[in-house]
């Protein structure tokens, strides 16, 4: 008897949790929805006073005339250029660092360890204008070195997260593979880093988002509209519109939004699991 | 004379700095050399078509006591920081923990909730510019259905803050991801126990849940509260600063000062300022909270 008592309160407790999660995710939803539906509205249902949820006829032409308005599509593919030059860059700098950092023993090694750590504290804008004067004095200004180039070297982070999981990896396959003569490189490209595929996928994910979400950087580094991002040729594109074009503003938004959504549904499980990875459960 | 041993460990440490080279090549040009240069500057007076000229303390004193829009900027961020910090982790918190009932649906709630945490910020501001719009914005058209009055958020000094605010715990979905991963990690045992002792929901929330979590409880915070220090895009996007300088923070007028002004002296104090403050205030949560978190093993 009690243990029916028992069934009924979770039955309950589940009952209210899901219905308090609906009602949340609708409020979660709210903004993407408006911004679609506001993306396929005509001009002359855009600006009705009370506005209406679900345009009739959609506007699918706000799509074309975003990318007549500006070159987005151009803006697209620098985002994606940029994205994926630092993805490799953060894959190789990272693996090698990790590497260094878990599977070769020397001295002063954790020591130097904590200091990889201490620069996550580091606010970026300590370091944003000298850098901006050391970049602009070597000529990198107006390019996308500066943007690529410091994924190339390692993010503690990712450090982190990849010294972790190569850490969990039995010493005894080191072991096997060093006395059959092979090098501290053979061992790293041929065993570890096969091994850590998962790691890595979720090291690849993140420098994409960061790079392709990245806005103060281009801001600062990019004059000519040619090199612009996606982020930034938006950013220009909403400071210089009016309220009337929020269709079209919201279409763009829209292409800026959905290559990281389709990532996302693809790579779910990356995702989820780069959390457990970077060994942040209690 | 080296030892073989010593021989063995010194190549060792060769083989190690090898590996981690890339990382000593970006510490020392990405983060030591701009530390100390970023330090110089703030005591100088530097525009980027001048060198820096040694002014000593001058811009401290300045921004301290005769830079009335710095204190604007500071007291802007610290009210962003006071409640959105907060309010964006018990939001995260209480996602995760109903997320983690066992409810049907668990993986398209997780993708809702988390996904406008990781959404390009200037496509996420410009959308939520149009969604707070007093006139055709979708929350307006829900509060005046509600019979709530009308507020034209962002242009109005009073509200563009708290508007900030809630569009920042729209964000908060990576804050609940890790919550959820460290509420599935709490050993079951603990909660069957406290079910005996006759606990309510509330008190195992609060004497084990809790507990059990602290640590990443204090992770989120600290990691919440240097990135609400930086709060930059949306306000750039959405206010630029007003209306009325009502959202104009730290990290907005430091990169004014910086690249509109030309100031980077300034801007490099500004700068070290915040540093500090990060620092400062880090260190008092983890002082603070040393006797609350719980570190149970490994």
């Amino acid at each position: 008897m009690f243990a029916n008592i028992g069934i009924k309160r979770t039955n309950i407790n589940n009952t209210v949790s899901f219905v308090l999660l609906v009602g949340l995710s609708a409020a979660f939803i709210l903004p993407l929805f408006w911004m679609i539906t506001t993306s396929l509205k005509p001009i002359d249902q855009l600006l009705l006073d009370p506005p209406v949820w679900i345009p009739s006829p959609l506007e699918f032409e706000n799509y074309p005339n975003a990318l007549e308005a500006q070159p987005f599509l151009q803006y697209l593919g620098n985002s994606l250029q940029i994205a994926v030059a630092a993805v490799i860059g953060a894959l190789i700098s990272n693996s090698l660092v990790a590497y260094g950092f878990s599977r070769v023993e020397w001295k002063g090694r954790d020591i130097v360890f904590v200091l990889v750590l201490s620069t996550l504290m580091l606010p970026y804008h300590v370091v944003m204008i000298p850098l901006f004067v050391s970049f602009s004095k070597i000529g990198w200004v107006n390019t996308w070195l500066p943007l690529i180039v410091p994924a190339w070297l390692g993010h503690p982070f990712f450090i982190f997260m990849l010294r972790q999981f190569m850490l969990g990896i039995p010493k005894e396959l080191s072991e096997a593979t060093r006395i059959d003569g092979g090098s501290e490189w053979i061992l790293l490209t041929r065993v570890i880093l096969p091994l850590c595929k998962p790691a890595l996928a979720t090291v690849a994910l993140f420098q994409f988002i960061w790079s392709w979400n990245d806005f103060i950087g281009p801001l600062i580094y990019l004059n000519d509209r040619s090199l612009y991002p996606m982020s930034l040729g938006l950013a220009l594109y909403h400071n210089s519109q009016g309220i009337t074009d929020f269709s079209i503003l919201m279409a763009a938004s829209t292409m800026a939004v959905v290559p990281i959504i389709i990532i996302f549904f693809f790579m779910q499980r990356v995702f989820i699991q780069g959390i457990s990875l970077t060994g942040l459960k209690g | 004379m080296l030892t073989p041993r010593n021989r063995r460990e010194l190549r060792k440490i060769g083989v190690g700095l090898l590996f981690i080279s890339p990382w000593i090549v970006g510490f020392l040009a990405l983060n030591l050399y701009p530390i100390i240069a970023s330090f110089y500057y703030s005591l100088t007076r530097y525009s980027p078509i001048s060198s820096p000229r040694f002014i000593g303390l001058f811009n401290y004193e300045k921004l301290l006591y005769f830079d009335p829009l710095f204190i604007k900027a500071l007291t802007n961020t610290l009210y962003f920081v006071v409640f959105a910090v907060p309010l964006g982790n018990m939001l995260a918190l209480a996602l995760a923990v109903l997320l983690n009932q066992k409810v049907k649906g668990l993986s398209l709630f997780r993708t809702i909730f988390y996904l406008p945490s990781i959404l390009p910020l200037v496509a996420t501001s410009i959308v939520w510019t149009w969604l707070l719009h007093p006139q055709y914005g979708a929350v307006s058209v829900i509060m005046a259905e509600l019979g709530l009055p009308i507020i034209s958020w962002f242009s109005d000094p009073h509200w563009a803050k708290p508007a900030l605010i809630m569009m920042s715990m729209w964000g908060t979905g990576w804050m609940m991801l890790i919550y959820l991963a460290a509420l599935q990690d709490v050993p079951q045992e603990l909660y069957d126990v406290a079910s005996l002792d006759g606990a309510s929901l509330w008190r195992k929330f609060r004497h084990v849940t809790v507990p059990m979590i602290s640590p990443i409880i204090l992770f989120n915070t600290i990691v919440g509260l240097i990135g609400a220090f930086q709060y930059f895009t949306e306000a750039y996007i959405i206010t630029e600063g007003g209306p009325g300088d009502s959202t104009l923070f730290y990290s907005l007028y430091l990169f004014q000062n910086a690249f509109a002004y030309f100031k980077m002296g300034y801007a490099s104090a500004m700068a070290w300022l915040l540093f500090l403050v990060i620092l400062i205030l880090t260190f008092l949560i983890f002082r603070s909270s040393a006797k609350r978190v719980y570190y149970h093993g490994n």
